[in-house]
């Protein structure tokens, strides 16, 4: 295979077709939860027009009686990454032509225009063809510009491995990113991971799952309480909370090595912590001097520098990724909680929301945003659910993004800066959905029992 | 507490036989001189004396009142110290101790009479660990949580209440630790309930050391909404969850 490969270990996989009509039936119950979930334009979360792409199925070029299973789920995958890139509106296949291109070869000038013309009206195009020869799943695909009578081309990508419907699914994966990238979507998201914290397993433990909600598997066996799972940015390590030794402490665990790495304890609460974006500092939130203070301490350990000498709590930093200069965070310290933004040594700190009970900060990748969740009315204890909100940082104005009368918290930028993930629902039984930041294409990720707080990767 | 009963009975039924047996003691001595020949027609004159002790058993660091008549006497020597002739006086012994009064009349006969205080080891002050399951029940008895309002950490007068009375019970038992847990409701946000029940747990903390319990037996550990004591989403049970729990300590 080509491209980097994401460290998620090997994990089961759930079959796609199954998989494709759970998401769907409970993609719908959600619209129909979600009537309202909509974006206002007053901040530039809006995307641009989405260009119309038609995905036909690939070409099977083997007889291999494995090929077409494999086609269906590499091609589900794909389709699902390109429809949930909200970059691009995905062309009805029912106004597809017949016949789709196996090879460039076969795109010539009469059936450019088939695909350009109505009904299917299509501006970009991606077909390809798969087989399986041997112990190899072979995968070609091609993105083309149909708008012009030649078609002009824009990329070409070859991928080979095992021929399962896991390593299908990952080709689909970088196939769907190489895409978005070449159309000006910045870094994909189709192999990215979200971890998160569920109880399915009796207790709460960090999980993961790819981004769609497929391979969900559990990363911690602590037997414990575990909170606020935050991944590296580099993806290898996973900093999180857990009550294992009593009061919860900062544990910091090598995907790779699938071990814990040493990491100090402090006296009194420590929690959430937050990886600097290069991936060499923590800053975290801890009531070691008796009162909640924000810190930053080396991500291998070493002594804590505290950055907030407020009375109050502080907790809940989160770095601008742009910068690694500021940080903005939560603090009570003048009554219910608000988020705040200061330097990253603890200078200049201002607070942004100006009122109700403001929590969870997320920052955008590219520095301009903040999602957070916010209980906008007064912040008494009858003042309505909580719903995630996005603060452009420059102007200070503010968009909703959920309006579902759920409690929504814990939202969590994906790496294109498009997508955001939360929690919504009882807080005994929270679920994970994705969202992109205009508001369309909500996902639910997950069924089983409470999945809360979840982390997206920076890549 | 009923051990330290029995004790106390066998000290003062030690103490009853003591007394008889000075009773004894205090029977006229014979003179050891012949009679004086000096009235005739009477009975001889001899000098007599008595003491007592009350009580006559005591713990270390208590004391007794001795107390002695005596007749016909000119001098009184208590333990070789002369008094008057009739007197008491408090002592307090550090261990089991005779008293012995010697009399002399003018004639230089003499008389006695003797009062053993026995001294005990006081007991042991008061177990706090008379059995576990006891302690548990007295503690679960005594030692009340502490209730907040809708996302504060300060404390109301009737959690002050509470913990004046929970200072008391720890104060009267030293070796006893506690963990004071931070507790919140659902309905805020998880980390924050975090951090809020952390305050709630150092507010609580904090004032038992102002009542002046000792803050190195109290550690504090904050459970946000993770452990709810009531599971039902309204406001009596929210209630219920909002609070610090005073937990005996390993």
């Amino acid at each position: 295979m080509n491209g980097p490969i994401p460290c998620p270990p090997p994990l089961p996989l759930v079959p796609t077709p199954a998989r494709l009509r759970r998401r769907l039936a409970t993609g719908l119950l959600f619209l129909l939860a979600l009537p309202l979930l909509h974006a206002q334009a007053n901040i530039s979360i809006r995307s641009s027009k989405k260009l119309r792409l038609a995905l036909p199925e690939f070409a099977l070029t083997s007889g291999d009686p494995a090929a077409a299973s494999l086609e269906r789920a590499f091609h589900d995958v794909l389709h699902n990454d390109l429809d949930q890139s909200g970059l691009v509106a995905m062309v009805s296949p029912s106004t597809y032509p017949l016949e789709s291109p196996a090879k460039p070869a076969a795109l010539d000038q009469a059936k450019v225009a088939g695909w350009a013309n109505p009904p299917t009206s299509a501006e970009r195009l991606v077909f390809g063809n798969l087989r399986v020869n041997g112990n190899v799943l072979q995968v070609e695909g091609y993105l083309y510009d149909v708008t012009q009578p030649s078609a002009a081309f824009l990329l070409g990508k070859r991928y080979a491995d095992q021929p399962t419907e896991a390593a299908a699914r990952v080709m689909a994966h970088q196939f769907a990113d190489a895409i978005i990238e070449k159309l000006g979507g910045g870094p994909g998201i189709a192999s990215s991971r979200i971890v998160f914290i569920s109880n399915r397993s009796g207790s709460k433990e960090v999980w993961g799952m790819d981004y769609d909600g497929a391979n969900q598997q559990q990363i911690t066996t602590l037997a414990s309480i575990a909170y606020s799972p935050r991944l590296s940015p580099d993806g290898t390590k996973l900093a999180f909370i857990s009550y294992v030794s009593g009061t919860p402490q900062i544990k910091i665990y090598d995907l790779l090595t699938r071990h814990y790495l040493p990491f100090p304890e402090f006296a009194g609460t420590n929690i959430t912590p937050a990886w600097s974006p290069d991936g060499r500092k923590l800053a975290f939130a801890s009531s070691m001097s008796g009162d909640m203070e924000l810190y930053v301490i080396d991500a291998t350990g070493g002594t804590p520098r505290r950055l907030t000498f407020s009375k109050g709590n502080d907790l809940a930093p989160v770095w601008n990724p742009k910068t690694g200069a500021q940080i903005a965070f939560v603090s009570d310290r003048t009554g219910s909680p608000q988020i705040y933004v200061m330097d990253a040594d603890g200078t200049n700190q201002q607070r942004l929301t100006t009122g109700g009970y403001a929590v969870s900060p997320s920052w955008s990748p590219n520095g301009q945003l903040l999602a957070f969740s916010w209980r906008r009315m007064g912040g008494g204890e009858n003042s309505g659910e909580f719903d995630i909100y996005f603060m452009e940082l420059a102007s200070r104005n503010i968009e909703q993004l959920t309006h579902n009368g759920l409690r929504n918290d814990y939202p969590s930028w994906a790496p294109d800066g498009r997508h955001v993930v939360f929690q919504s629902g009882s807080p005994s039984r929270p679920q994970l959905f994705t969202v992109t930041a205009d508001g369309s294409n909500p996902t639910r990720l997950t069924n089983t029992a409470a999945n809360e707080m979840p982390n997206w990767s920076f890549h | 507490m009923r051990y330290v009963n029995a004790s106390q009975f066998r000290l003062i039924l030690a103490g009853t036989v003591l007394t008889l047996a000075v009773g004894c003691h205090k029977k006229p001595q014979p003179p050891i001189l012949p009679p004086a020949p000096a009235t005739p027609a009477g009975p001889a004159i001899v000098p007599t004396v008595t003491i007592q002790a009350n009580p006559t058993a005591i713990q270390r660091g208590q004391s007794t009142l001795l107390s002695w008549n005596s007749e016909h006497a000119v001098t009184l020597e208590l333990n070789g110290r002369r008094v008057n002739l009739t007197g008491s006086q408090q002592v307090a012994p550090q261990e089991s101790t005779d008293y012995t009064a010697l009399v002399r009349d003018s004639n230089g006969a003499t008389a006695n009479a003797s009062v053993r205080v026995t001294v005990t080891e006081p007991p042991a002050p008061v177990s706090p660990h008379p059995t576990s399951e006891d302690l548990g029940q007295s503690f679960d008895t005594n030692v009340k949580d502490v209730f907040f309002d809708y996302d504060q950490s300060g404390l109301r007068a009737d959690g002050e209440a509470a913990l004046r009375q929970d200072a008391d019970y720890l104060k009267a038992h030293p070796n006893l630790s506690i963990v004071i847990e931070g507790h919140c409701d659902e309905r805020g946000s998880a980390e924050y309930n975090i951090a809020l029940g952390d305050r709630r747990a150092n507010a609580v903390r904090d004032y038992l050391v102002q009542l002046g319990v000792d803050g190195s037996r109290v550690k504090t550990v904050s459970y946000g909404k993770e452990k709810p004591f009531c599971a039902e989403s309204n406001e009596e049970c929210w209630q219920q969850n909002r609070r610090a729990h005073l937990a005996r300590g390993q």
